[in-house]
């Protein structure tokens, strides 16, 4: 891959954050300004800023490589990243604005009073932060290694740096602008290639997306093999290749199958797994909806940015722009899954499906001026994603370290922790290269679905949660959680239930938190908290009556 | 306007007022009142949500031939998950603003009514 385009787009992109970073910095003058923008910014702004913020590398390239491979399934991804926040608007937005708290730790003491349970909380914000944050740097990486060709660890090690500076000198003020600018960089990014795009598939006479005799090459195409693996021919011929053969296919070949990629073809990929009878197809995908619609609420860079709207109101408006603008977004990775099936099969081969977005430009465009700009765009829209949710995800981890664990919260404080928050996932980046980006961040969802969400819907709408009933649900529900994502990242390989129970929790694990927190809450109701009364009055009543 | 007048107005204990800050029960009533409200309104459309998408994934399984329809020459799960599901999220969100926020507006008149 040459193109002499896409390296400058980076450096701009790059250097557009940091020079947004500094026009905000000089702006940030206190502690209190520095920390939480003041509370100055509008609906539109700040909703722009989550939106920006919360698109990250799963958004912008995992869920098109993901349809690639396993079809119409694969959906529930953006349906559920957006669903999140309608769960976020109507069970805890307003009310958390209200309550004041600035992260979660904040609210487990201000709702129930407890140090310790701010310590567990902590501790929870810390191990979601690092592992939303490994994928968004491996992501850059490959992003790297795929477009520009340039090694993996340069363009992991290239955003950590970046980000770790811009936060620990710009600060949340700084970081509100920049994730404002990514939204819509990220939305042109893909918006713009995609109409050239389906302008190229109508005048391509709109090649079928599954044809009758199974996916084709459009090109003449040569795939290195990197795995030992079997590949399975259309007419049934098995054959074995080893990492380091080269398979070169001519124009029109039919895309044989291989061992080593998991995909599904055909009818498989157009219509969903449920429909056939298989109760694992239906569990892992009402466990991914779980996950997703409930697990948003309880990601920790999420919730800082509520605590810049003015109001409980204006939260949820910010809100409502948040889901519009997410959504939107959510259009166009679906295109480019489907796209990608007829302009860029070898991935299929390959299995390096989380690139398809960045190749289908210059694949179903050509290598003309065209196709290497929109690449370029492209890679800088990725670029946007990484940088942006890592820096959120940094803020509220640098943000909870320096407050809880490593200090008193000063600005040299969050400087500090800012630099430790940043370090651990640039290391783990560079040694744990394998994982699978989407299903990284899936597994974030379902940890903050089991310990987080629980916490923050019972204690917002109901009185009777106690310190000791939260913790319990928290260690038991998240630790599960936890548990189930250390297994599927670590374990031993397993197949059948036991593989599906793990490596889609949340269906268990959000039921055993919700289960644990209101039974032993229920059991220690002596220790409910003596001024529960005032904090649901403080949570729930409009600030138009200045009470 | 009659300055006097606003300055009076001012002065008057506002008695509702009071009853909420100083935790009576009354003021208990009130905020339980709110809240319920507030939470019924999350839960039913929390189900609207659970019904017309969680439902899907039950549908295709019980009725393998809707997963199987097409409306524009694309199959129905592709346009209901991949651009339907969105717009429909967003009108949900869009109604629980407006209601959640008339729940408040009742429970400040109730609050603010003219003192008899």
């Amino acid at each position: 891959m040459s193109n002499p385009y896409v390296i400058p787009a980076i450096i701009v992109v790059t250097l557009a954050t940091v020079a947004i970073g500094f026009y905000g910095l000089t702006l940030a003058r206190t502690t209190s300004d520095f920390l939480v923008a003041s509370r100055m910014v509008s609906p539109t702004w700040n909703g722009a800023a989550i939106g920006g913020e919360y698109l990250s590398a799963a958004s912008f390239l995992g869920i098109a490589g993901l349809i690639l491979k396993h079809g119409v399934d694969v959906l529930w991804y953006p349906v559920g990243f957006a669903a999140g926040y309608l769960a976020l608007l109507l069970f805890v937005a307003a009310p958390l604005r209200r309550s004041g708290a600035f992260t979660l730790p904040d609210f487990c003491e201000l709702r129930l009073g407890s140090r310790r349970l701010r310590k567990l909380a902590t501790v929870f914000v810390v191990f979601i932060g690092w592992l939303y944050l490994v994928p968004q740097l491996q992501g850059a990486g490959l992003t790297v290694a795929t477009v520009a060709g340039g090694p993996y660890e340069l363009g992991a090690l290239l955003v950590g740096a970046v980000v770790t500076g811009n936060v620990a000198l710009g600060g949340m003020r700084a970081v509100t602008f920049v994730q404002a600018f990514q939204y819509w960089l990220k939305l042109t990014a893909l918006a713009v290639p995609a109409i050239f795009l389906v302008l190229q598939w109508q005048s391509d006479g709109r090649p079928a997306v599954t044809p009758e005799a199974g996916t084709v090459f459009p090109a003449a195409t040569t795939v290195v093999v990197e795995h030992a693996a079997t590949l399975t021919l259309p007419d049934g011929t098995t054959r074995e290749v080893r990492p380091g053969d080269e398979l070169s296919f001519a124009e029109g070949d039919p895309v044989p199958k291989i061992s080593s990629v998991d995909a599904v073809d055909g009818a498989d990929w157009l219509l969903p797994g449920t429909a056939g009878d298989d109760d694992r197809e239906l569990f892992a995908t009402y466990s991914l909806i779980l996950a997703t619609f409930l697990g948003t609420m309880g990601l920790p860079h999420v919730l800082v940015r509520f605590y810049t709207n003015p109001d409980g109101a204006a939260a949820r408006r910010t809100t409502l722009v948040v889901l519009a603008m997410v959504g939107t977004f959510y259009l166009l990775p679906t295109l480019y899954g489907v796209l990608g099936r007829i302009y860029t099969p070898q991935l299929l081969l390959t299995g390096r499906s989380d690139a398809v977005v960045v190749l289908l430009p210059s694949a179903a465009l050509g290598n003309g001026l065209t196709g290497q700009l929109l690449a370029a765009l492209v890679a800088a829209g990725a670029f946007a994603a990484f940088l942006s949710t890592s820096s959120g995800l940094l803020t509220s981890v640098a943000g909870v370290l320096s407050t809880d664990l490593l200090g008193r919260g000063s600005v040299r404080d969050f400087r500090l922790a800012t630099i430790v928050a940043g370090l651990v996932p640039m290391l783990l980046a560079l040694y744990v290269s394998g994982l699978d980006v989407s299903q990284v961040v899936g597994l974030a969802f379902a940890v903050a679905a089991s310990s987080f969400c629980p916490l923050l819907v019972l204690g917002i709408w109901w009185r009777g949660l106690t310190d000791v009933g939260t913790a319990a649900g928290i260690l038991v529900g998240g630790g599960a959680a936890v548990g189930a994502v250390l297994l599927t990242v670590v374990g031993p390989e397993l197949t059948g239930w036991p593989a599906v129970l793990l490596a889609q929790p949340a269906a268990w694990t959000v039921p055993l938190a919700f289960t644990v927190m209101i039974t032993v809450s229920w059991a220690t109701r002596r220790r409910t908290p003596a001024d529960v009364a005032a904090t649901m009055l403080r949570l729930h009543a409009p600030e138009a009556l200045r009470l | 306007m009659v300055l006097a007048e606003v300055a009076r107005r001012r002065a008057r204990p506002d008695l509702t007022r009071a009853e909420l800050t100083q935790q009576t029960e009354v003021g208990d009533v009130l905020v339980r009142g709110l809240v319920r409200a507030q939470l019924a309104l999350a839960l039913r459309l929390s189900l609207v949500v659970a019904i017309g998408l969680g439902g899907l994934p039950l549908l295709f399984a019980i009725a393998p031939r809707v997963a199987m329809a097409k409306l524009f020459g694309i199959n129905l799960p592709w346009l209901l998950l991949g651009v339907a599901a969105f717009p429909f999220l967003v009108a949900v969100g869009w109604a629980y603003v407006r209601l959640a926020e008339r729940n408040e507006q009742d429970f400040t008149d109730v609050v603010q009514r003219p003192e008899r």
